[in-house]
Formats: structure tokens, sequence, C-alpha cells
């Protein structure tokens, strides 16, 4: 991690001895997240990888309050803590959060978080994207990009893997008018920190997207987490950016490219793709989703 | 004793009335025939000033229930109401609020359940919720329902209990009918009804965590909590009804409530608006030196399987009016009825009637009818093996095995 993103709170509000396995991405945004909250917050969490793995009766490492409800209704939930805290008093004080993987985000729970965006709660959505069901054993899902294998979109003689593209959600969330969207990466933890802070000074609905690499379900060793973060920014695959409605696009720049076979080839569920000969045709699309990132948000120097 | 005032109102301003009296924070709604106008008044209400609550526009049941768990769980009062496909789509939050113990209000609106669509009350949307942990209690007309509503809070948010408590009330019969309705006063009600002093809720002061996992070495004895809870439930309902007869007045029963039983030889026992048809229809054959008697079921669950023992175990017959089905048994209230009964020491024969089932009217002919057939049951000694579907039009049915 970058100096100074712990903060005093740090091993206070999660404390170690959780279950997440070695090398998870999503437990490194749960740090770098709660750091910039500080304790005055209510955090709610979908049914995902952070719940099975911080909340197993009688055990918790949550310094703060949390609550976990069911899969598709995070931002549901958050809406009601929001609405008590109104009643309560407490609305200035305590902050409202959601941590929710992309399947609790992208796929069941899209259409509360799209109403609880509609209707202004003033809570701030993250989500750690792991870019697959990771929890029940590394299904695709809509944030899992193309290209990659996964236990329900297996590469074979006659797959390539996920026919499709990631889902933008982030651009569905600008669609909402929302004062604030941004995307971050687990590979820059200053950079999330900062975001998160950001989000919580700006009244309304908020939305973040942490890329979050998973060892198990990409298949790399737990020791290369944050190398395959940075990688995955440093293709132009995941652009990290911010975005208000009434302001140019914010982005952090590339400071060198790389190819995205860099990114690719360590990942196993890739690995199809470097079988033999290299998938050229295959690789060539998805160097394209890259190329076009990186034109598109203008992350060139 | 409060006095209230008497006034005619349609059924669903009575419970918007009886809810804004109860000073819920947390309201959250969609939209579903027959419940609409329900949460219609109370957006008024809201919108005038009236009702000092966060109303959340929900967008979908589901998040409306999911709503109100967060908001339950933030420690404050909590109400919704919805019917039909809107519950279903309610019940995997429902199971939770059960299990985490949080005191949502709901009412139950009733309607038939799709397919095939239709507006018509019967049972089989909140029946279908009775194994979730909840407790149910069905009304009769509208002025239990506003009582009733009042009471819900109560049993729900005592430190003992810790539920969501589900109203039910027959669709259009009841929320949409107009009826005089005795309403109460802010200060009696508040009287009644303290404000809402949770034990566990979402605070940094205090961190907790809702929601955890278990594995089975906990699993069975938080639902065996859950279960002891609803039987609780019972000395609950009974206790907060009388308190609510001395507060305002009004006893409709606890459980249970019994017309004529003592001397009858056939027992109707049913739930919901149908009671009050029944109630004439016992008269009308009192009269005609018919003995027949009635109870309704007013708590489902917990379901009062000792106060209907008692009630009903000397009669001849029991024919249980049921508007829920259990396809490929019987009627879900008659089943409840009959195992109720298994533990009696005296057993009267049971006649599983699908009466008022999607929204096919019972009227005295309709009841005649069914004394009848109770009667010929005591004569001959044996009920039908098979749940008669009264008023069912065999002409319209196409013959099985034709083709």
């Amino acid at each position: 991690m970058e100096k100074n993103v712990l903060s005093k709170y740090d091993e206070m509000l999660f404390t170690p001895g959780h279950r997440a396995c070695p090398g998870c991405g999503a437990s490194i945004a749960v740090r770098a997240i709660l750091a910039a909250t500080g304790p005055d917050v209510i955090v709610v969490s979908p049914t995902g990888c952070v719940e099975t793995f911080t909340a197993q009766y009688p055990y918790s490492p949550w310094g703060v309050p949390w609550l976990h409800v069911l899969f598709e209704n995070a931002a549901a939930v958050a809406s009601g803590v929001e609405a008590a805290l109104k009643k309560r008093g407490l609305a200035d004080k305590v902050k409202v959060i959601i941590i929710g993987g992309d399947g609790g985000t992208h796929d069941i729970g899209l259409g509360a978080l799209s109403g609880m965006m509609e209707r202004g709660h003033n809570v701030t959505y993250i989500c750690y994207d792991n870019e697959a069901y990771m929890n029940t054993g590394v299904q695709r899902s809509s944030a899992t990009p193309l290209g990659a294998s996964t236990m329900t979109s297996p590469a074979g003689l006659k797959s390539w893997g996920k026919e499709q593209p990631k889902k933008n959600l982030p651009a569905i969330m600008l669609a909402h008018s929302i004062p604030y969207v941004a995307t971050a990466s687990i590979a820059f933890p200053k950079d999330l920190t900062r975001k998160v802070k950001q989000a919580l000074s700006i009244q309304g609905p908020k939305y973040i997207e942490v890329h979050s690499p998973c060892p198990i379900g990409w298949g790399f060793e737990a020791a290369q987490t944050i190398a395959i973060a940075k990688l995955a920014v440093q293709t132009g695959l995941v652009p990290l950016y911010e975005a208000y409605q009434d302001q140019p696009l914010k982005v952090r720049k590339l400071s060198k490219r790389v190819p995205v076979t860099e990114y690719l080839r360590p990942q196993k569920r890739f690995r199809h793709l470097f079988t033999g000969q290299d998938d050229q045709a295959h690789l060539a699309l998805i160097q394209a989703i890259a190329d076009d990132n990186i034109a598109r948000y203008g992350l060139g120097e | 004793m409060a006095h209230g005032k008497l006034s005619v109102m349609e059924g669903s301003m009575a419970i918007a009335q009886a809810v804004r009296m109860c000073r819920p924070a947390v309201i959250s709604a969609y939209p579903i025939t027959p419940q609409t106008h329900i949460i219609e008044f109370l957006a008024q209400m809201v919108a005038n000033g009236e009702l000092d609550a966060e109303y959340i526009r929900a967008d979908s049941e589901f998040s409306a229930a999911s709503i109100l768990a967060g908001a339950s769980a933030t420690g404050v009062r909590t109400y919704t109401a919805s019917s039909s496909q809107g519950l279903l789509l309610m019940t995997e939050v429902i199971y939770y609020l059960a299990g985490t113990r949080l005191p949502v209000v709901f009412t139950g609106a009733n309607r038939q359940v799709t397919a095939p669509i239709g507006l018509q009350p019967d049972h089989q949307d909140t029946m279908s919720l009775r194994d979730a942990g909840i407790i149910e209690l069905y009304v009769e007309d509208v002025q239990e329902a506003y009582d009733t509503h009042i009471q819900a809070f109560k049993i729900a948010e005592d430190h003992d209990i810790l539920l969501p408590v589900m109203v039910c009330m027959d669709g259009f019969v009841l929320t949409h009918v107009y009826e005089p309705v005795k309403t109460f006063d802010q200060a009696d009600v508040d009287a009644f009804l303290p404000p809402y002093e949770p034990i566990h809720y979402l605070t940094p002061e205090k961190p907790m965590v809702f929601g955890s996992g278990t594995d089975d070495v906990n699993t069975m004895e938080f639902h065996y909590m859950n279960h002891q809870a609803v039987l609780r439930a019972g000395d609950k309902i009974e206790a907060v009804a009388r308190e609510f007869e001395s507060a305002f007045g009004h006893y409709r029963g606890g459980l249970i409530d019994t017309y004529a039983t003592e001397d009858a030889e056939v027992i109707l026992v049913a739930m919901g608006s149908v009671i009050g048809t029944l109630r004439e229809a016992v008269d009308v054959l009192r009269c005609e030196d018919v003995k027949v008697g009635l109870v309704k079921v007013r708590s489902y669950r917990p379901f009062p399987a000792e106060a209907l023992r008692q009630a009903i175990s000397h009669a001849g017959v029991v024919a249980v009016l049921d508007r829920a089905l259990s396809f490929g048994y019987q009627g879900i209230l008659a089943t409840d009825v009959k195992t109720a009964l298994y533990d009696a020491q005296q057993r009267p024969q049971v006649l599983g009637l699908m009466a008022g089932y999607g929204g096919r009217e019972v009227n005295l002919d309709t009841v005649r009818e069914i004394v009848k057939r109770a009667q010929r049951a005591l004569d001959m000694g044996h009920v039908p093996q098979e749940t008669e579907f009264i008023g069912l039009k065999t002409e319209t049915l196409p013959q099985v095995g034709a083709r």
C-alpha cells in the first residue's frame, strides 16, 4: 500500500481475523474505505464475499455498525437506514455507505440500486468489483469482462469464455443524474480513500466502483493482487475517473501504456487465449476495449 | 375510557388514520390494488403535515420491505401495506424480518394470487406467509381493522416478542367499503401505545452486526427462539386485546372469538370478512332452531390450537370455510383445525370446504348449504374424504381424459 493511507482507525474499524482468502482484493478495499469513513458510519452489505468472510456468528471484524439483509436489496436497506437516521436527528453525524460485490450490484441488486439513486438518498454505494460471483465459486456476472472463463461461461471448443463485454454500470449510475460517480482500484488505495472522502462530502447518492482482483477466481498468486490490479489500470481496461454532473471528467492519466496481454497472460481465467498459439483475433477484441477506453476517457498523456 | 368519534369512512382511510395515530417514523410502499388507497391516504397525511414520517416510495414491494428492514434495524417504528403479488415479492424480506426480530407492521389487503390474475379477495397471499415466522391477525370488519392496527404495533414491539405483525383484511370487502368507524384521539392512542424502544439497533456509539451467517451449531437455536417468540405472542395478543378493551371499549376476540357455540351441533370456523355474514346467518338459522355456532380465528399465527379445542371439541361437526388452498392436499385452515383437534379428548368430524375462494360470494343460501352438508355428515357419521368446493361450476370444467 502507498504510505499514509491507513488512518488511526485501522485495525479498530476492521480487525484482522476475518475469513477472507489470502490476497483478497475486496478486503483491501474495505480497509481503504473505512480509513476514509472513520467510525461515524453505518455499513450495509448485500450477500457476497465481504458478507461471508466478515459475518459468521458469533464473530465479527466490524468496528462499525454493519447490516446485511439479503443479496438484492442493499440499496433499499440503506435507503431505510438513512431515513431512520433522519428521524433520529443523526443524518448529519452518521454516514451511510454500502459495500457490495458486482453480482449484488450489477445484476441482482440493480433494481433496488436504481431506485435508491432515483430517490436521491444520501448514501454512498461502493461496489468492490471482482468481476464474477466469487462467493459461490466463480460464475459469470454482468461485470465479468469479455473473454473471461468462469464456471458458467467456460472456455471450450465452441466458446472463448464470456461473449459479452462488461456492463458499464458507472455510466448507468451517471444517467441517474447523481452528483458523483467514481471508479477506483485497490492498486491505488490513496486515490480510493480520497474518492470515498470526496463522495462522503457530497449530499445525495454517490457511486464508486472499486476494481478488486480475486486470486482464486481469476487464477493468480495471492501475492500478486496489487500487481494485477495495477496492470488492469495501466492497460486502460479499468479507467480511473471521477464524474460530476457539471464538470469535465477527471481522469487518472496513464504514465505508461501496457498491452492487455501483459495483464491477461498471468490469469488462469484467460489462459485459453494463450494455449498453443496466442488467440490473436480475440485478444485484439480485448485490446480494442482498452484502446477505446483510452480514447473515450482521455487516459493518454 | 376513551370516547372516540364515530364517523363513516372508507376502510383504507380507517387504516391510514390508525397508522397515523401510531406515529410510524418510516413508511415505505409500492402501489398494488387493493391496498393502494391506504398508502395514498398516508402520503396525503405526510404531505399535509398531519403525519411526521419519512415516506419512501419504493421501486418495488421487495424494496419497500427492504427499506423497512433498514429503518427498523436503525431503531424506529415502521409500516407498510401490500397485497397478493406484492406480498409474495416481499416474502424473502419477511422471513428476514422475522429471523432478525424486526417488528415491522404490515397490512395484508387480501387478494388472489396469479395465475389467473385477478382482484378477488381470498387468503392465498397472506396464508402462504404463515411459515415465515411472523404473527398474522385476520379481521372481520373495518372497526376491527382500525383497532387491530393499533394493537399490532404494541404486540410487535413488545420486548418479549419483537416480530413482524401482519394485519390481514379482505381486499375491497374491507379496504374499499364505507362503514361507521369509531376513531380515537391521539392522546388516547399515545397512552395505549408508547414510543418504540428498540433493544438492538444500528448506532456508531455501540457498533453491532445484523444479519450474520450461522452454521449447524447455531442455526436451530435462532429458529427455535423465533418459534418461541411466535408462541409467546399468543398470550400477548390476548392481553393486548383486553388492554385495548379497557382503554377503548372494543373487544373483538384475542386469539379467537366465539358466537353461539355452547350448545352448537355444527360449528362454522372461518377468518376475515366472511365472519360478519356468518354471524347473520347463525342468527337466522338459530331462529329456525338449527343448533349452529361460529368461531372466528383471529390469530392465525400463532395458531390458537388450545383455544380452538376448548371452543369446538364438543360439536358434532366442524365446518371450516377456507379461502386458501394447499394444492394437492386441502384447505389450509382446515388442515390446521384438524391438527389442533387430533390432541382433543373429544374429536368432532371436520368438514373442509373451499368457500369464498377466489372471491366467490358467500351469502345466507351458501351458509344454509354448508350447514345442510354438515348435518348430513352428522347423520351419516362421517364426512366426505374430498375437500368440497362450494359453488363450483362443474358444468364449465373440461372432462379429463376425454380426448
